[in-house]
This record gives structure tokens, C-alpha cells and sequence, in this order.
């Protein structure tokens, strides 16, 4: 169902209003977004029994495994952090709860247009509103998952983490847009092929290995790490991690790299989605 | 184009009083010959798809004035479900524009956006906010929305607890709630028990009332008729006719076919030992050109049940009944009643009932029929929608409903000239 201001067409593909009344919509609904962000968190963990604590031992299972298998067994070193700590886990988790949100957000927005298809073809909306939706809804639990993170490390590295708060938010910020504008690029792209799923599952996990989690990016020969660091997810992990581990503001250049990857994929995203979202519906 | 050129986006205004225009829309879909919805496929052979478009409308210019109700008819794929859909903006038309003036909603499908593990008030204000409305806005509404609902203390249960009927009655309380200037509705008047579909016929005409516009899109040529001020007739995507409801509806009925065959032969049931063979209708006036008779108001009409009985039957009740095509019972006889009863039958024959005057108004109805045993409590043969029997305008001409009562206005005090001289 629709809001159409007075007078405003519903115009056919070749009729330049078209493309000028979509980015108007943009703007209208904060309170659809929300309502549309509380029904996916309320309906995450619905008919669980333990509900709300899946979102806390998911990420401490797997925090767990890899401290297990790379810090025990493959006795990974980890680099060194703030006051000169060297705790494998806690480095881990600085970079581990991050991807987990730029992973899942990317993967939950790209599927936020096709599992609502039912809805798609009876009612008018914004379309773009259930991409973010599902991005604000992890971003919720994201931000349950990192206080977790934030409380660590002040307890066992010290209470200076609290200082990077303020920062903290606006690279949540960031990384939010970049996980936008994949997710609105990569969601219409599953409305016309459906092994897109399948593809970024696998890429997902190459994409987590070229990023520097597991292990430091110290790994890296020095004559590569200019192509290594083109990655997107490197950058956002690096800032984050500065700011949780090592205590100290993130390198301009990360900074950088961070907010033009992020507009890029903003910009690109909504162009492809303004493209394509009209004539979606016909292909769900 | 032409909205480049005059520097424009939106188009020119809607002129005075108009609620929708629609302008020269066509809108083509894609058939997929062969479908590749892989990667694989894609890349090996380098192009999408082998695709043929198909044109679910065809260059359709429309407008519906403020303030009245809209009729949308014509057959199945006839394009009249994707008018619709691209006035809702759900679809986008390949060419031409729409332009509406107001809130605009629609009811395609009653609680479709529900999700089943949230209680029905969090869906209240999800699907509010979807057909977009504020917060404040519903807070204010929800009272009504529950009370016209008539859910009651099930409205903080889990929706997938509801009944359909509930499910349905609150996706359409929240959707009229919106209180649109512009409400399209799709085939959905036949929801609910009879008691909630009064009350959405009243709300419908509450909306009339007070200046809004109703698009309605329905096989109730009954209902289009009564409820709709005006009506297009959609076939294959094009428009052929547009005027006053009543009008356009006798004439999609004329243009059909007479006695037929339901789609799919109705529904039968029963043991069997004594069949309906066929229903025949006699009589009406018969048309030059077809071979089939046509059916008039007033025309004199037989129904013939062709019977076959495989074993003896004795003192079977044949009955027939007249259904309006939304399942309304209009009439029904049987031979018990009229005192009509062989006392055994075998083999095959036919029983004729005879209707000296159709008392119809120009609709659509399905014949039914049936033999039972002496009991009434026996079916040997119950036949739904045996046959559908179009009646097109004859004499009397009354203005709607279901039934002519040969009336006539009469007896004005006091005695003053005519504007217009009776028929």
C-alpha cells in the first residue's frame, strides 16, 4: 500500500519522473524501518528456548573453537595490544564480532527482498526499507555482542577502551553503509539468480581468510600487503581492532579507506536497487 | 518524454476532479521460454534468458473521478488484476503514466503482511506502518481497528493461533483504518462470514459517502453492478468499453455466452444409483445467430433434467436450485414440495420444470440440482453449478438487485408535469 503525494505519477520505466520519485520515497519512513527492524528481532529468536542468549553463545562458541584449535593446538601468536598484552582470545574477538556483522549483515540484507516476496506482490512500500531492516536488526545484536567485547577488554586489558566509544559509533556507522549498499546490490541480484546464496556463502569464507582475524597482519610478505590491504573488510577490522585492542585511534589512511569503500558501495548499491526495484516483483 | 520536455517530473496536474488517471499504460511481462536463474547458464551462454514479452495491458487510458466507485471486469487475463497492481504501484508499467490524487491504498490480500509468530497488535502496527501510517496514527485508530476486527482478547495472541476468518478480518480492519482517498480492491468482498461481509459493504459505502474513490475488481457482476457508479471492460489488455456500470455489465453479459457449462463441469456428489444425465434449458428467445437460446428477464424458461437411474428407484425427490455465481441461494424447488413424486423410476428419462417468467435481474447464476430419497436424507445425486445461466435485459427493466417485481413508479402528489415521458 502506497502513499502517493497529490498528483504523483506511477510513472513507466522511460518516463524520467520515475527515478526522482524513488529517491523521494527514501525519506519518508523511519517508523516503517523500525517497525520492520523490531519484527525481525522480535522473530530471530522466537519459539527458542533460550531466546535472546543465542545472540551471546554464538559468538563465545566461536570465540571458544578457534581459541582452541589456533591459539592451543596451532599455538598462534597473537600481535601485541594495549600495555603489551598478548592474549590470543581477546585479539580474536576484536576482529571476530566485527566480521561476524559486516558477514551476516551483507548475507541477511542480500536475502531481506526475496524472503519478503509474499509481501512484495500484494503491497507498496519502499523496497530499499526491508534491506535495512534486516542490517538494523543485526546492528542490534551487534551492538549487544561488542558492549560484551567492550566490558572484556576493559577488565582485562583496562578501562582506557571506554574512551573510544564516541569513535566506536561512528565506524558502526560506517560499516552499516557498507554493508548497505552491498546488500541492496547483491539483493537484486538473488532476485534473478538464486545460487547468488550459494556463491557468497562460499565467498564469505574466502573473504574471511583474506582477512586478518584469525591471525596478524604481520603474516602478510611486505610486497603484498598493498594488494591485501585493498580489502574492504581489512580496513573496517583494522579500525575496530585499534580501537578495541590496541587502544588508539585507527590510521587516517584506515579512516579512509573505510568511508570511500562505504560510499562506493552506497552509491552503487542505490543506483542498482533504484534500477531494478520497480521491476523486481515481476521476477520474485 | 514529454515531461522532460515541459521541464516537469511529476506530469501535469490531475485536472479538477480527478482521483486516478491512467494514460496510454501498457505493461508487458516476461514469459521465460527457458528460464536460467543460475549463474552457470548465464555466463555459458552469454545473455539472461530466452524470453517472449507478453502484454498483460495495451495502451489503456482511464479516469476515475473523486468520489465514486470504479468498476474493473472482463475475463480471466484480461489485465484488469495488473491494472490494478500498477495503480497500487506494486507493478511499474512499461509505458504511459498513472497519476492519483490522495492516500492510496490497497487490499490485495487481507493480511499479507502478517507474520505468524507476532502477536496480532505488534502485526497491527507493522502492517499499519507498511500501508503507512504513523505511530501516533494507529495508536490513536487501534481501538477501532480491534473493535471492527472483533478479535478480542486474541489480540495479543500469536496470529498464527487465529482462525482464517480472524486472520482475514483484522488484515482488513487495519487496511480500511488507513482511511485512503483512494482505495483499490481486488476480488475480496467475498471474505469472512456474512455478518462481516455486511459490515464491510457498509464501510464501502461510508467511504462513497464521504468523497473517496473505490476501484473495485471483482466477478460479481452483481455486486459490480449495484455497488460501482462506473465500469471498464478489460479484454486481453485493452480497454473496449468504459461507462455506467450497469450498463457495461449487461453488455459483458450479452457478450457472453447463454447456457454453458461451468469451467470444470461443477461439482458432484452422491451414491449414483440415479444421475442428473444432463441439465437442458428451454425456451428464451431464441437468436438468430446462435444455436444455443438466449435468456431475457421475463423470458419463459424449462429446465430438463435428463435422469438415469441403474437400479430401481422409488418415490425419488428431484429438486433444482438458482445460485447467484457468488454462491448467494436465490430460488429452489423440488418435487416433494410441488407434490410431484413418481412412485418408481428405471433407466433414463427427463423431468421438465417450468419458470413461465425469469424474475431476474441481467446476472449470472449457476443451476443446481439434485435427487435425494423420500427422506430428504439420501443424496443419489447432488450436482453444484450443473450449468450457469446468463440473463441478459429484457422486460421488466428494473435498476438492480436480484429480483424484478414488475414495479412501477406511480401516483406523485402533487399531480406535476413530467421531466421525462415513461417508457
Amino acid at each position: 500500500m502506497a502513499i502517493a503525494q497529490t498528483g504523483a505519477p506511477v510513472s513507466g520505466g522511460r518516463n524520467p519522473g520515475a527515478a526522482k520519485r524513488s529517491l523521494l520515497d527514501r525519506l519518508r519512513p523511519p517508523e516503517l524501518l523500525f517497525n520492520l527492524t523490531s519484527k525481525e528481532i522480535k522473530s530471530q529468536f522466537k519459539r527458542t528456548t533460550l531466546g535472546r542468549l543465542w545472540s551471546f553463545i554464538n559468538p563465545i562458541a566461536t570465540l571458544t573453537i578457534y581459541t582452541l584449535v589456533f591459539g592451543f593446538l596451532l599455538k598462534s601468536k597473537p600481535p601485541v595490544g594495549a600495555h603489551g598484552i598478548e592474549n590470543f582470545t581477546l585479539y580474536l574477538a576484536s576482529g571476530l564480532i566485527p566480521w561476524t556483522f559486516i558477514s551476516s549483515g551483507i548475507m541477511n540484507g542480500m536475502s531481506g527482498v526475496v524472503a519478503n516476496s509474499g509481501l512484495l506482490t500484494k503491497v507498496y512500500f519502499p523496497r530499499w526499507t526491508l534491506v535495512v531492516a534486516s542490517i538494523l536488526a543485526l546492528a542490534n545484536t551487534f551492538l549487544i555482542e561488542l558492549s560484551v567485547v567492550v566490558v572484556a577488554m576493559a577488565v582485562f586489558i583496562g578501562p582506557e577502551v571506554l574512551l573510544f566509544l564516541p569513535l566506536l559509533f561512528i565506524l558502526i556507522g560506517i560499516t552499516m553503509a557498507f554493508c548497505t549498499g552491498l546488500a541492496l546490490m547483491l539483493s537484486v541480484a538473488l532476485v534473478y539468480f538464486r545460487d547468488t546464496q550459494h556463491f557468497m556463502v562460499l565467498f564469505m569464507q574466502i573473504w574471511f581468510y583474506l582477512t586478518p582475524i584469525i591471525y596478524g597482519i604481520a603474516l602478510i610478505p611486505k610486497q603484498l600487503l598493498g594488494y591485501y590491504r585493498i580489502n574492504p573488510a581489512e580496513r573496517l577490522v583494522s579500525a575496530y581492532r585499534s580501537m578495541l585492542y590496541e587502544f588508539r585511534i585507527p590510521a587516517w589512511q584506515d579512516w579512509a579507506w573505510s568511508i570511500g569503500w562505504a560510499a562506493l558501495a552506497l552509491f552503487v548499491g542505490i543506483r542498482v536497487f533504484d534500477r531494478y526495484a520497480a521491476r523486481i516483483v515481476e521476477e520474485l | 518524454m514529454s515531461n522532460l520536455l515541459s521541464g516537469n517530473p511529476y506530469g501535469k496536474p490531475l485536472s479538477g476532479n480527478t482521483a486516478v488517471s491512467v494514460d496510454n499504460v501498457s505493461k508487458s511481462f516476461r514469459i521465460y521460454a527457458e528460464r536460467n536463474q543460475n549463474l552457470k547458464t548465464a555466463l555459458l551462454r552469454r545473455k539472461r534468458a530466452v524470453y517472449e514479452d507478453f502484454w498483460a495491458l495495451r495502451d489503456v487510458s482511464l479516469e476515475i473521478p473523486e468520489g465514486s466507485a470504479f468498476g474493473l471486469m472482463g475475463h480471466n487475463g484480461s489485465g484488469k488484476s495488473t491494472l490494478l497492481k500498477c495503480m497500487a504501484r506494486i507493478l511499474q508499467p512499461n509505458e504511459g503514466s498513472i497519476r492519483t490524487r490522495g492516500r492510496l491504498a490497497a487490499m490485495l490480500e487481507l493480511g499479507s503482511g502478517f507474520h505468524p509468530e507476532l502477536t496480532g497488535r505488534d502485526n497491527v502496527y507493522l502492517n499499519g506502518s507498511i500501508l503507512g501510517m504513523s505511530r501516533q496514527e494507529i495508536d490513536r485508530k487501534f481501538e477501532a481497528i480491534t473493535e471492527f476486527a472483533g478479535v478480542g482478547a486474541f489480540i495479543d495472541q500469536p496470529v498464527k493461533n487465529y482462525s482464517s476468518g480472524m486472520y482475514v478480518r483484522l488484515g482488513f480492519s487495519v487496511a480500511i483504518h488507513v482511511e485512503p482517498d483512494i482505495l483499490l480492491v481486488d476480488e475480496i468482498l467475498a471474505v469472512g462470514d456474512m455478518q462481516f461481509q455486511e459490515r464491510c459493504a457498509e464501510k464501502f459505502a461510508e467511504f462513497k459517502e464521504q468523497g473517496r474513490t473505490v476501484v473495485v475488481v471483482s466477478h460479481g457482476l452483481g455486486e459490480l453492478k449495484t455497488f460501482c457508479d462506473t465500469a471498464a471492460w478489460l479484454d486481453h489488455g485493452k480497454v473496449v468499453e468504459i461507462g455506467p456500470a450497469a450498463r457495461i455489465v449487461d453488455q459483458y453479459i450479452e457478450a457472453g455466452h447463454q447456457a454453458r457449462e461451468v469451467e470444470g463441469g461443477g461439482v458432484r456428489h452422491g451414491s449414483g444409483e440415479i444421475e442428473i444425465a444432463r441439465i437442458e434449458l428451454l425456451g428464451g428467445s431464441a437468436s438468430p445467430d446462435a444455436s444455443a437460446p438466449e435468456f431475457r428477464t421475463g423470458d419463459q424458461l424449462t429446465i430438463r433434467l435428463h435422469y438415469r437411474a441403474t437400479s430401481p428407484i422409488t418415490r425419488p425427490i428431484f429438486g433444482v436450485s438458482i445460485n447467484t455465481i457468488e454462491g448467494q441461494h436465490v430460488w429452489s424447488h423440488h418435487t416433494q414440495d410441488a407434490r410431484f413424486v413418481p412412485a418408481r423410476l428405471m433407466g433414463e428419462g427427463s423431468i421438465d420444470i417450468a419458470i413461465p417468467a425469469i424474475p431476474l435481474q441481467p446476472g449470472a447464476f449457476d443451476i443446481n440440482t439434485s435427487v435425494v430419497d423420500e427422506s430428504l436424507s439420501h443424496s443419489y445425486d447432488q450436482w453444484a453449478r450443473g450449468v450457469r445461466l446468463d440473463v441478459m435485459v429484457g422486460k421488466p427493466r428494473e435498476s438492480g438487485g436480484l429480483v424484478v417485481m414488475h414495479s412501477s413508479w406511480t401516483n406523485l402528489q402533487p399531480p406535476t408535469a413530467m421531466a421525462i415521458d415513461a417508457r
